[in-house]
């Protein structure tokens, strides 16, 4: 008995030390904010300067997809015939069966030309059981939903600007020291 | 009020006629953490025999190994124990690695030491939030929880999930860690130890608790390793068995920690270990954000295909439950022939006959629960 009430104390004490702001939310009526990081489903981008989506349907997300949830096909592009774009193909069919990826994020780092991304998309049932297989047109909203929302700008850009900053550094640095070392041989 | 009998352990009555029942407990009973089932003879509230069922979960993961690319398996990882997920990813890792005897770099051995720890006192937290459940305790679930969920929060902001990351790769990591990371994490500690000594101060020497856990379920050491015990449970016997001390991989060979061990082998001694472990792992998280270099984190590899030379490798980590080991064939194609897992879960779990017979029903879900298995690395 003695027992029995001492861990209860226990149990007083540690709540009333515990006393702090609750740090659940209501989630469906409060939306829990995502990291930036975050892997929401699957999405295609577009490209604003052109006007057609980056993907070309290469199909290399679709071969290293590990659920095998996605399926494409390329046809050739008629904004390259106008000489308006530089990419030879084009998707022309993109499904993504959402109910069958497991999020992991291959087919992001995989994709040769930045066409898809995980977006922040998160909350999609469905009531159909087929009614989470996207095609093209939806994907590509998704995707631009993202895009406006993280101001995204393609890896490869990134990549590219990043590298060519380093460059400038480094020629930067190798400068100074050549005129460091005219200077001391001018000495 | 009637005095509450201690000597519950005695033997029942000499005159009383033996009627044996017989009980089923799961696969959807709430405390058998998964689909696990129990088949119970009971006589009155003494269990005489127990039968366990297990493959509720069973989805074949080792054979779709066989059927997916190297870096396509780490997916299949992270789905054993998904409790621990950083953990199996860096065991499957490294037995890549060492088939092709690749070089990680310095300050990705680092994040995923970081990572993994953090995952173990995720995993420990849930456990201390279940093992009360199991003993009749709701407040430690909830600060357990919360504790949990901070981290979960970290691993969202580094690897874009919160529970199947697919952040680890063959020869590196991912990508390197996000710029607020030092922030993140310097916000993270100070509350993960305030969250780690209030569930230690609100259960571990709480009266009812130790009434609960203190001799029951226990198992000498020789048993125990008879069983194949490892882990917690092997250490809650007294045995001061870690593989990270034992056989260190990774760079666990730079961090200054003990392994905490019980005594008598009982649930509580387990429950002691695991909370113990938490401390540790907040030292080597400490000490290993000190030490960390910068530098690359990817893979040397880079995006080429990954076909190890024709071999085979065994390759064991201390997982939050215990040793876990793969045995990796490999044929030099971009598949593996065959790979095996030995889950620490599995073998932990071969010891509930012992265990349950001749105790209590009550008690039943205390043992259990103080093995801290997970399903889907039972069945796989």
């Amino acid at each position: 008995m003695l027992n029995s009430v001492k861990g209860m104390m226990l149990t007083l004490a540690s709540t009333f030390q515990g006393l702090r702001k609750p740090v659940t939310r209501e989630y469906p009526k409060a939306p829990t904010p995502v990291q930036p990081r975050f892997m929401g489903f699957p999405a295609l981008t577009w490209d604003n300067d052109v006007g057609e989506p980056f993907c070309t349907g290469c199909m290399v997300c679709i071969r290293n997809c590990p659920t095998q949830c996605m399926s494409a096909s390329m046809m050739d592009n008629p904004l390259q015939q106008e000489g308006q774009s530089h990419r030879r193909k084009i998707v022309d069919y993109f499904e993504i069966n959402l109910n069958r990826c497991i999020l992991c994020g291959i087919c992001v780092e995989v994709c040769n030309f930045d066409a898809i991304v995980m977006s922040h998309e998160h909350e999609m049932s469905t009531y159909e059981r087929n009614g989470d297989r996207v095609a093209l047109p939806a994907l590509l909203e998704i995707g631009q939903k993202y895009q406006r929302e993280t101001n995204w700008i393609p890896p490869t850009v990134l990549a590219k600007a990043k590298k060519d900053a380093e460059d400038a550094t480094k020629a930067a640095e190798e400068a100074k020291a050549e005129t460091a070392a005219a200077v001391q041989e001018a000495d | 009020m009637a005095e509450i009998p201690t000597n519950l352990t005695a033997n029942p009555p000499v005159n009383a006629e033996p009627v044996e029942m017989l009980l089923n407990m799961g696969p959807q009973h709430p405390s058998t953490h998964g689909v696990f089932r129990m088949v119970l003879w009971v006589d009155g509230e003494k269990i005489v025999d127990v039968e366990p069922h297990i493959g509720y979960l069973h989805r074949g993961s080792e054979k779709l190994c066989e059927g997916e690319q190297y870096h396509q398996v780490i997916t299949l990882f992270d789905r054993l124990d998904y409790v621990a997920n950083f953990n199996n990813e860096l065991v499957y890792c490294q037995a890549v690695e060492k088939l092709m005897g690749l070089e990680v770099p310095e300050r990705a051995e680092y994040v995923r030491v970081i990572l993994c720890e953090l995952n173990r006192i995720a995993s420990h937290l849930l456990y201390v939030g279940t093992i009360g459940l199991d003993a009749g305790a709701m407040t430690p679930t909830m600060f357990a929880f919360r504790g949990r969920e901070r981290i979960q929060s970290v691993f969202e902001a580094v690897s874009g999930a919160r529970m199947m990351h697919n952040y680890f790769r063959i020869g590196g990591i991912k990508e390197d860690l996000p710029d607020n990371f030092e922030q993140l994490i310097a916000e993270l500690l100070p509350l993960l130890r305030e969250d780690v000594e209030e569930s230690d101060r609100i259960l571990t020497f709480n009266e009812i608790f130790l009434t609960r856990l203190k001799d029951v379920g226990t198992i000498s050491a020789e048993e125990a390793i008879d069983f194949g015990f490892t882990g917690p449970c092997l250490r809650g016997c007294g045995i001061e068995y870690d593989v990270r001390k034992a056989q260190p991989y990774s760079i666990y060979d730079r961090f200054d920690f003990d392994i905490p061990i019980g005594l008598d082998g009982d649930c509580w001694d387990r429950h002691w270990v695991r909370v113990r472990e938490m401390y540790e792992s907040l030292k080597i998280i400490e000490q290993a954000l000190e030490q960390m270099p910068g530098g690359e984190v990817v893979s040397s590899l880079g995006r080429r295909l990954i076909r190890p030379p024709a071999g085979e490798v065994y390759m064991r980590a201390e997982n939050p439950r215990g040793e876990i080991g793969v045995h990796l064939i490999s044929n030099g194609t971009d598949r593996p022939y065959r790979l095996k897992v030995r889950p620490p879960s599995f073998c932990n779990l071969s010891a509930i006959r012992r265990l349950l017979t001749d105790s209590w029903i009550a008690d039943s879900v205390v043992i259990l629960g103080s093995l801290d298995i997970v399903l889907g690395e039972v069945d796989r």
